[in-house]
């Protein structure tokens, strides 16, 4: 394969908006490489030592964090994590002065998640030396786990473009799928959501290669991959849906309603899940679950990430 | 002290007035307006190549005073006015305290007369602290002067007790201003509900939020047979339903901002607060509406909706910062140059929007025009005029205007307010 010239060094990871097709390449081609590293015995590269990363996190997260941070840690870095309810963030220090305090520290990626969005866009105006990896701001964006979900369906289908995925839920609040529909159109797959039409923003459609749908098995006909996004209680609450019985037989994703896409479909779900509500059990741990990979491929994209951003460079 | 303005082109809508004429001031009022006019004691101001037109209003500001000095006060607020070449701003009651009785009237009356280089008028709060609930001493408040009521800022959620406030103000022929967006629909929403939104994952303030509003309050107006003021229009249904109000004969009325005529919700980027305003920017087919419905009369004023806030509060996560930005200071450069040099609107009808129109609504008997014998509030336009719009060199204590570092053409070049210079090529004098 032909080196590819482009280079994330220095590159802010905001959101999927940002990255041309051969940037997205460059982090899958990475990625296949870290992923060897996790499969070894030692599972230890000196690519980043002496680099400091910092997690920033104001929202609760499992895996998220700890993939960033054991990412960090394979590839030989110091990792810091700093969260929200132990930290000055409790007293009530604005984030320009977390990220100024952060940064006087010397670090040289600060991988931030936040509840607002827009959070990471803010911190590259703040800092001037770190580099920022935005994991999560509000409904906006979550670059890391849109280039995962992208890499997870390149190892399984062999190449992206003319895929047909589906995304399945809560639209609306979902960061998730707004880095899939990013990611995903400019690798050149279809996308088609569906959800509640409470829980389904309107005008987005606009985007060619976008189908939005009302019905679930509308969306999943004939699909290559279904990414079923996570339920979150408070919707239900909110008034989004009547009852969680009620999501799960009109909109969950069950093995009847898989058989309405290809045979090969692969199911992807960002987690946690919410079992018997938008994923049943046999799907979540059957034949076609790509699920538990997701997490390990998320570990390889995000050592992908922080070597291309703070090196330049790949994997020794 | 007797000024003469020599030479320039006299627009005076309240008069139906577009020629190039003089203009004598003795003391604080005009005393003579014509051609070639000679006063060998008067100093001449000249104004060869300029528009002289009456000192513009701005019906709709945010002073922040009392209680939120640190984002504006009448000293900073006034002088914004003069430099952006208003010589009389009505203030909102949104303050802290909220103005909702006679007393808080007075007092901030006083103030400007002590402190301001403009003329300053006070709206009221229509509830007691703006709450929505029970209405204020509004009579009380309009014999001590107030010129309006509003709880701008803020929906009048109840129908009833805004049906209360257009029967009581009757009598007392104020009007109501009305911030026009269904609460329930635009809660935690931070811009337009728009394809942009949908992308960038914030919540939306949809347009219809604005237009059940705008037809719930014409429909009461009309029922009151009341006066009611349409505050900050945005969207494009909302105007088509004050011209249909219009033409049923409701006593209805309508301001539109710079900014909704000018910008559109793809001006939106996550980095930069200051595009955040309520009601939001709004799509293209919304400014094109609001600047037909400014042509034809369906609107009647323009309003800036100045809303300075202080940097460190401005300075945030898009939806944590609060809404609104400063209008005062680059509302005629930018008028000027999107809706006059683009030709989109003639320099008669805009400049009427902002000085007859507005003095017609609010009953402003003295202010608006360059009638002989009325006070000498005068404004100097020099329309070819380019410059930066740098916001560390605003009068205003707001920051972040969403038109920073826009190169515009036009703007005020010298106010007067009865008789005195209070500003002169951007600086305020004396």
């Amino acid at each position: 394969m032909a080196k590819n010239p482009v280079s994330l060094r220095g590159k802010h990871i905001l959101g999927l908006e940002d990255f041309s097709r051969e940037e997205i390449e460059l982090v899958l081609e990475t990625a296949k490489e870290m992923k060897s590293v996790i499969h070894r015995d030692i599972k230890k590269v000196p690519t980043l030592r002496g680099k400091s990363i910092v997690t920033l996190f104001y929202e609760p997260s499992t895996r998220t964090r700890s993939s960033f941070e054991t990412a960090g840690k394979y590839l030989g870095a110091d990792v810091v994590n700093i969260t929200a309810g132990t930290s000055s963030i409790v007293k009530g220090e604005s984030l320009r002065d977390t990220l100024l305090t952060v940064e006087a520290m010397g670090f040289d990626a600060i991988v931030m998640r936040h509840k607002e969005e827009g959070a990471a866009a803010y911190a590259t105006k703040v800092v001037g030396h770190p580099v920022i990896v935005n994991a999560g701001d509000g409904a906006h964006a979550h670059p890391s786990q849109g280039l995962l979900n992208l890499f997870t369906l390149l190892q399984h289908k062999g190449h992206l473009e003319g895929l047909k995925v589906a995304i399945l839920g809560d639209i609306l609040h979902s960061r998730v799928a707004r880095s899939d529909i990013w990611g995903m159109r400019r690798m050149g797959i279809e996308v088609h959501l569906a959800g509640p039409g409470t829980m389904l923003p309107r005008f987005l459609s606009k985007e060619p290669g976008i189908f939005v749908h009302e019905r679930v098995e509308d969306a999943i006909k004939d699909a290559d991959a279904i990414n079923v996004l996570r339920i979150q209680m408070e919707r239900q609450k909110a008034g989004l849906f009547p009852s969680r019985r009620e999501y799960a037989r009109i909109y969950g994703i069950n093995r009847d309603r898989l058989s309405l896409a290809k045979k090969d479909v692969l199911i992807l779900h960002p987690g946690p899940m919410n079992k018997g509500l938008e994923i049943s059990p046999e799907v979540a741990y059957g034949d076609h679950s790509a699920i538990q990979e997701q997490v390990q491929n998320g570990v390889a994209v995000r050592m992908a990430l922080l070597t291309l951003v703070l090196m330049g460079g790949k994997a020794q | 002290m007797k000024y003469l303005i020599q030479g320039g082109r006299v627009i005076d809508p309240a008069n139906h007035i577009d020629k190039t004429a003089d203009i004598l001031i003795e003391g604080k009022k005009i005393v003579a307006i014509d051609e070639n006019l000679s006063a060998d004691d008067a100093k001449v101001i000249p104004a060869k190549g300029k528009v002289v037109v009456p000192g513009l209003i701005d019906m709709h500001v945010h002073f922040r005073e009392p209680g939120q000095e640190a984002k504006e006060d009448f000293v900073s607020g006034t002088h914004a006015a003069a430099a952006g070449g208003f010589t009389t701003v009505a203030t909102m009651p949104n303050t802290r305290p909220v103005v909702d009785d006679a007393a808080l009237v007075r007092s901030l009356q006083k103030r400007a007369e002590d402190e301001g280089v403009v003329h300053v008028k006070i709206i009221g709060a229509l509830t007691k602290g703006q709450e929505g609930k029970e209405l204020a001493e509004v009579g009380d408040m309009a014999q001590a002067g107030a010129v309006a009521f509003s709880d701008d800022g803020h929906y009048v959620q109840n129908a009833k007790v805004l049906l209360n406030g257009f029967d009581y103000l009757r009598s007392f022929d104020k009007i109501i201003i009305s911030h026009d967006e269904e609460t329930a629909l635009v809660e935690e929403g931070s811009m337009n509900e728009c394809h942009r939104s949908a992308m960038l994952g914030l919540k939306g303030r949809p347009t219809v939020a604005e237009d059940i509003a705008v037809m719930r309050d014409i429909m009461l107006a009309e029922y009151a047979g009341a006066r009611l003021h349409i505050a900050h229009i945005s969207s494009a249904r909302a105007v088509e339903l004050v011209r249909q109000a219009k033409k049923r004969g409701v006593r209805v009325t309508a301001e539109a901002t710079p900014h909704h005529l000018t910008m559109t919700d793809e001006c939106v980027d996550l980095m930069d607060s200051a595009t955040k305003v309520n009601p939001p920017l709004r799509g293209h087919a919304d400014i094109k509406a609001v600047l037909a419905g400014l042509k034809d009369g369906t609107i009647d004023a323009i309003v800036t909706d100045h809303s300075p806030h202080a940097e460190e509060e401005k300075d945030k996560e898009y939806r944590l910062a609060p809404s609104g930005f400063p209008g005062l200071e680059t509302s005629v450069g930018v008028l000027l140059t999107d809706l006059y040099h683009t030709g989109k609107i003639e320099l008669p009808l805009l400049i009427s929007k902002m000085t007859a129109e507005p003095a017609r609504i609010f009953d402003l008997t003295d202010a608006g025009t360059l009638s002989v014998g009325c006070p000498a509030d005068i404004t100097i336009l020099d329309t070819e005029q380019e410059w930066t719009v740098d916001a560390s060199r605003f009068y205003t204590r707001g920051t972040h205007s969403p038109f920073a570092g826009r190169t515009l053409k036009g703007r005020a070049v010298l106010t007067m307010v009865e008789g005195r210079i209070v500003m002169q090529d951007g600086k305020i004098v004396g």
